[in-house]
């Protein structure tokens, strides 16, 4: 069965059987989740290079809207997807933390690009290495920066780990940051 | 006499006695000790024998007695002259602050106090700038492990420069306002404090340092052509200027001169990169200010310049396509046909923005008469580039200094006059039709020959050689075991970049890392004057000035 509900309405029918002809039937996780897949609010959190890309992927030729989410809200409690695009520092890391907290849920957490996910060729004193010792991460999107079509795809199995309504055991068993 | 011997009998003359002005690699070197520097300085602001104060950093040497070397970079644009000048100082020694006299060297002080422990006397605010507060220890001193991360536990509070320990009282105080560093406007990395009264700026103040990802550090820890990536993500709008102007430097220190095709390659990767860095300025800009339309406009004009990139080397935005000695490849077969056509485009998109924007009532409005700077103000900040012209004065180091052959090519250099926001955006508009006519003259008549010098010891063998036969197998091999080593001794170069002056100071001690690489960046000492620029202003415009600035995060962290 899709996992798209559809209603489609045949005004000439004569059964009266509603069931058959006017109505298709889903389960309501389901129903929920392909709303929610299909209306990722980001925030993007661009610090460095990888936010110029980024702006590219919200450009005319990249163009995210067609996945539905294209409403960049920077406010964490009207979005629920914080896309964290460049590097993240020692000095940067409590601000991220709170502007994830400060998130409503359902919410999910895309690395792009090398710094953000392990901290990338900043092998430094003052650079965090990988926002995941701070934050659950549900995708890791890699390249420094990662092309605009990498993180469209990124963003694409974000939208399959929402629609099959994968466990996510990173971040149910979340105990706060380890440092 | 010649202009050194002049200023040396003047300094005589004025400080006594122990007067040393060297050359090295061509520039003019002064060691003055370190209780003479403030006179020295004053007297340079005073006669006016120096109108810019580019730079202020230091080296550590650490086997030395007195450890640490304070440099000072001076710049006269009358005769395009620039000075060195260097004091040494123990570890627990102090030296006067010249902040006094010029405004300009507050920050440079402060990182140097903040990466090497320099102690400023009379500075007015010493504090950490770039590394977090609960950081301990000074990390560009030698004896610090790159590796060593230090966590911090919480962003600072709400202060400010007078005012260390301010407790906001909702009932009769101004009202606080935290701005950043996650704010639309703010692009991710920078933090204003501010007070309010009512909607006016009565004071405000700014953290910086969300992005040191330690630049210079990383310099001392890798060799000269791996550095070249690290450059890229200086300022990432126009990542191949930091590429041609960090190569530049090394290729000056070396003494070799780069071929006319790799001259001309570097020249249309900066032209274009200057139109696309000043893209995403005016872009963004403009959509701080609400105009959402432009942004796409200018962004589609971005990416055909990305493509052209990637067709040259495979990346869009972090492109490092030089090498020390020329360029890494020649671009493939009809890459300048397609500048050609894509010049053309740009010039249509640029006009269009120019449609939209120049006569239009509300960015007008937004525009014209905020933030402006006087020219004099400007240079004691240590202003350049687009900012510094539209305040009136025609400073261009392709002009002033010309490089790559700048002085044949026909363009002009665009000056405003009342240096707010609005000149800024128009001064930019000009420069980017001027880029495009500078890449288009260029790019009809590239010069033959290599894309690269081909001494063994400075550049890799090409790859079918490395392959192909024993010497170019051997020459490989060495060159990547031994590194390519600069002479000893330090040298400072410039280049104009999108933002203005972008220069580097290296100190090599011969071996194939540099012992000390320090970048001074354009919008670090432009971003100094914020606060004077935005207190008493409107607390809508501080989103307008921030914007016409254009604050790159990379390039004023590291």
């Amino acid at each position: 069965m899709s996992t798209v509900p559809t209603v489609t309405r045949d005004l000439h029918a004569e059964s009266e059987d509603l069931l058959t002809t006017a109505a298709y039937t889903t389960r309501f996780d389901k129903l929920v989740a392909w709303g929610r897949k299909n209306s990722l609010w980001p925030l993007p959190y661009g610090t460095a290079c990888c936010g110029i890309e980024l702006m590219s992927v919200m450009g005319p030729k990249y163009d995210l809207a067609r996945f539905g989410a294209e409403v960049v809200r920077f406010s964490p409690r009207q979005s629920d997807l914080l896309v964290v695009a460049g590097t993240i520092t020692e000095k940067m890391a409590p601000v991220l933390v709170h502007i994830y907290e400060q998130m409503l849920e359902p919410k999910y957490v895309l690395s792009m690009g090398a710094c953000a996910s392990s901290g990338g060729f900043y092998r430094a004193y003052h650079v965090l290495q990988g926002i995941d010792k701070v934050i659950p991460v549900d995708v890791y999107v890699p390249g420094c920066p990662p092309t605009p079509e990498a993180v469209l795809d990124g963003v694409m199995l974000l939208q399959k780990m929402i629609e099959s309504n994968q466990p996510r055991p990173w971040k149910d068993n979340w105990k706060g940051p380890t440092q | 006499m010649s202009q050194v011997e002049e200023l040396k009998s003047e300094l005589t003359e004025k400080l006594g006695s122990d007067i040393q002005i060297k050359t090295e690699f061509g520039d003019d070197v002064l060691e003055i000790s370190k209780d003479k520097v403030f006179e020295a300085t004053e007297h340079f602001k005073s006669t006016g024998r120096y109108d810019f104060l580019m730079d202020v950093c230091s080296v550590d040497r650490q086997e030395r007695e007195k450890r640490f070397d304070v440099v000072y970079h001076f710049y006269s644009s009358k005769d395009n002259r620039r000075l060195r000048m260097k004091a040494q100082l123990g570890e627990n020694e102090k030296i006067k602050s010249i902040t006094p006299i010029w405004k300009g060297a507050n920050w440079f002080e402060r990182e140097a106090y903040d990466m090497m422990g320099i102690q400023f006397e009379g500075h007015p605010y010493l504090k950490r700038l770039l590394t977090h507060h609960e950081f301990v220890g000074h990390p560009l001193r030698k004896d610090y492990d790159s590796n060593r991360q230090q966590h911090c536990s919480k962003a600072a509070d709400l202060h400010f420069e007078d005012d260390e320990t301010y407790v906001p009282d909702p009932n009769k105080d101004l009202i606080p306002l935290n701005i950043g560093p996650s704010h639309p406007a703010t692009h991710g990395t920078l933090r204003i404090m501010a007070q309010l009264d009512g909607e006016t700026i009565h004071r405000s103040n700014v953290e910086l340092g969300f992005l040191h990802r330690c630049f210079e550090k990383m310099a001392e820890t890798h060799e000269y052509n791996q550095i070249i990536p690290y450059t890229d993500r200086l300022n990432y709008c126009s990542a191949p200027m930091n590429n041609v102007g960090f190569c530049k430097t090394v290729e000056r220190m070396l003494g070799v001169e780069i071929p006319p095709k790799a001259q001309a390659i570097r020249i249309i990767l900066c032209e274009l990169s200057r139109v696309i860095d000043h893209i995403v300025c005016i872009g963004a800009n403009a959509v701080d200010l609400g105009a959402l339309t432009s942004f796409f406009y200018l962004f589609n004009m971005r990416e055909r310049v990305y493509s052209l990139f990637e067709k040259l080397c495979g990346a869009r935005l972090t492109v490092s396509m030089t090498r020390v000695g020329g360029m890494a490849n020649n671009p493939p077969e009809g890459w300048f046909d397609d500048v050609l056509e894509t010049v053309a485009t740009l010039r249509k998109g640029v006009d269009e923005i120019d449609r939209m924007l120049t006569n239009n009532k509300i960015w007008i409005e937004r525009t014209k008469g905020v933030g402006g700077i006087s020219s004099e103000e400007a240079i004691a900040f240590g202003f350049t580039g687009p900012c510094l012209r539209a305040t009136g004065v025609n400073l261009d180091l392709r002009k002033a200094n010309p490089y790559y052959g700048y002085d044949q090519l026909d363009f002009d250099v665009p000056y405003g006059t009342s240096g707010d926001v609005y000149d800024r955006y128009l001064v930019r508009i000009e420069e980017m039709k001027q880029s495009l006519k500078i890449v288009e003259q260029v790019a009809k008549n590239v010069p033959g020959g290599d894309f690269s010098i081909r001494d063994k010891d400075i550049v890799l063998p090409e790859k079918k050689d490395v392959y192909g036969n024993i010497e170019g197998l051997m020459n490989h091999f060495m060159l990547v075991i031994k590194g390519l080593q600069p002479p000893v001794g330090d040298i400072y170069d410039a280049t104009e970049a999108a933002n203005g002056e972008l220069g580097f100071y290296l100190v090599s001690d011969g071996s194939k890392r540099p012992y000390r690489l320090k970048v001074r960046p354009p919008c670090f000492a432009i971003y100094q004057s914020f606060t004077q620029l935005i207190n008493g202003g409107l607390l809508s415009d501080v989103i307008s000035i921030l914007g016409s600035l254009n604050v790159i995060a990379g390039e004023l962290d590291r």
